[in-house]
């Protein structure tokens, strides 16, 4: 990777442990404005524990984030948008009024809450990315009443309402069928090439961090110790550009796929199931 | 077909719903004949007929003394303190439970000692609360606070740290400040969280009451209950029993319609009693 003049973003010996056990060790990165980084790794690796940090959900045991060469803020503002696997929506609020709430939240310091005109106005400036969703018939549904494909559109519009420079994705499509997958990267796609904005994606779909992403980031650990399996965190172990679709890149999904799995196959005392991806402190 | 498969009709449900109470009545009511059949003067266990005469009496006819319809005021003055016990409860379990669950600061402060508070038997109080308040309603109301509200307020504070964590980041990717995320995520999402709390809490609220009232009170129902029990007056007792049960029942449904009406996104998934 060449050197980036004005890196978007720039982790600096990052590392992350819970308890004095390493999950993430010694992460540099530089990003340059307008890519896309598609984030994979094995379960456990620290890659949603790497999206937190970049969120401001968690933060760093030692080393640096800088954003536009600024350290991040401690916790989450809206220069970064987030969409979760789930639990991304507000389930009391249908999707127009959780389209308007970030609107509502400028605009009604004390109550939080816009009326009469301000608030026809507010909801007349969401037609555009309602439609684009393809939510407009269903805008005073609640979220119970959508699919889980509308759930995630909605997400990712309420998300890109404040106009992030960053856009934090952690598996949003990990739930959903394959065909409605393919309708979502296209719309993904679409509002990354209009909006222009950074994204970070962590997803355990090789063959989709292929096809979204101009940067694949694989997280792994180097390091090993077969007596003591959690001895060392994970870091990144692979980085490849994707930018030009024109010339093959020089690996391919399945390369990276047995790349992630090899550790399994060095220690095989380390015999525990995988962990969930929603791993916590 | 399995039997957990097998669901019954609309008007199935509400006959096997009232079988159980039909039920209950028969038993009674040959019970209670068998009874009267031995000693016509029987207290124990006095007919329907006796019990809807004593029940009239109480509504309908002004007492001799008073001159009140002593049901009425019994009722009013009961449900007057009740009311009163639960929405200072409610109200407290809405400002400390939000409070402690939402603001580590004063979690680390406050859940301790109510998690404690929470463990004194309340009835153990009342005769502070009588020494401190006198005899009067405000010792009353004070016992049903203390009894209700602790565990009001522990699970509004839990109903608050079970919100997704997600929900709260993204609130906050959105621009919110603490207190519009209070007024327009964590409110909303912890009122239908304290209806049930609210509906849990009416039922020892209810024993509170009328143990205050049996011990010092001139009206009220569970006044009215010790009172005639000096003379045996079941007749009078157990009307007053299911007056008491269907006034609970009518406060709890009133309450779950109005959060199915208030909170209608909350009552969309599951069917829940």
């Amino acid at each position: 990777m060449s050197i980036v003049a004005t890196p978007k973003l720039s982790v600096q010996g990052l590392t992350k442990s819970y308890d004095g056990t390493p999950v993430l060790e010694r992460v540099d990165l530089l990003v340059e404005d307008g890519s896309f980084c598609t984030i994979v790794g094995a379960s456990g690796c620290g890659k949603s524990t790497f999206l937190r940090m970049l969120l401001s959900q968690e933060l760093p045991t030692r080393g640096q984030i800088l954003l536009d060469g600024a350290p991040l803020p401690d916790e989450p503002t809206p220069d970064r948008g987030i969409v979760f696997q789930k639990y991304s929506v507000f389930s009391h609020l249908t999707v127009a009024e959780n389209l308007i709430l970030a609107a509502e939240f400028a605009g009604a310091p004390l109550s939080g809450r816009l009326f009469g005109k301000s608030r026809r106005r507010a909801k007349d400036d969401i037609d555009e990315i309602l439609d684009r969703i393809g939510l407009k018939a269903a805008a005073d549904r609640y979220p119970v009443q959508l699919s889980g494909g509308m759930q995630q559109r909605l997400a990712i519009a309420q998300a890109l309402i404040k106009k992030p420079n960053i856009l934090l994705l952690d598996e949003p499509f990990g739930a959903l069928d394959p065909g409605i997958r393919v309708d979502m990267h296209e719309l993904l796609l679409g509002l990354w090439k209009d909006l222009g904005m950074t994204i970070f994606m962590v997803t355990h779909d090789i063959h989709e961090a292929f096809k979204l992403g101009t940067r694949l980031l694989v997280f792994d650990k180097v390091r090993h110790d077969p007596q003591a399996p959690d001895a060392y965190g994970a870091t990144i172990t692979y980085d490849l550009p994707l930018s030009s679709p024109e010339t093959a890149p020089e690996k391919l999904p399945e390369d990276i796929a047995g790349a992630i799995r090899q550790p399994a196959q060095n220690t095989p005392q380390k015999t525990q199931t995988p962990k969930t991806y929603e791993e916590r402190p | 077909m399995r039997i957990i498969n097998r669901r019954p009709s609309r008007l199935l449900t509400l006959a096997l719903g009232l079988v159980p109470f039909i039920a209950t009545i028969l038993v009674y009511a040959v019970a209670s004949h068998y009874r009267r059949l031995e000693n016509p003067a029987d207290k124990l266990l006095p007919s329907l007929d006796s019990m809807g005469q004593a029940f009239w009496r109480m509504a309908a006819v002004p007492d001799r003394r008073s001159g009140d319809l002593l049901l009425w005021v019994d009722t009013f003055d009961s449900l007057w303190r009740l009311g009163t016990g639960m929405a200072v409860s409610t109200l407290l379990a809405l400002i400390l439970g939000i409070s402690i669950g939402f603001i580590p600061h004063i979690r680390s402060a406050l859940a301790p000692y109510i998690a404690t508070f929470s463990l004194i038997p309340p009835i153990t109080i009342l005769p502070i609360l009588f020494i401190t308040f006198g005899l009067g309603e405000v010792s009353k109301i004070a016992l049903i606070v203390i009894g209700t509200a602790p565990i009001m307020v522990r699970s509004t504070a839990q109903a608050v740290l079970d919100i997704p964590r997600e929900m709260i980041i993204k609130a906050e990717t959105l621009g919110a400040s603490v207190w519009q995320m209070v007024t327009r995520l964590v409110l909303p999402q912890v009122l239908p969280k304290l209806i049930t709390a609210l509906r849990l809490g009416l039922v020892p609220a209810w024993i509170f009451l009328i143990s205050a009232e049996a011990i010092a009170s001139t009206t009220g129902l569970g006044y009215r209950i010790f009172l005639v029990r000096r003379y045996l007056a079941m007749d009078v007792i157990l009307p007053y029993v299911v007056w008491i049960t269907l006034l609970a029942f009518l406060l709890d449904r009133l309450l779950l319609l109005l959060s199915r009406r208030a909170f209608r996104w909350n009552h969309l998934g599951s069917d829940a009693l």
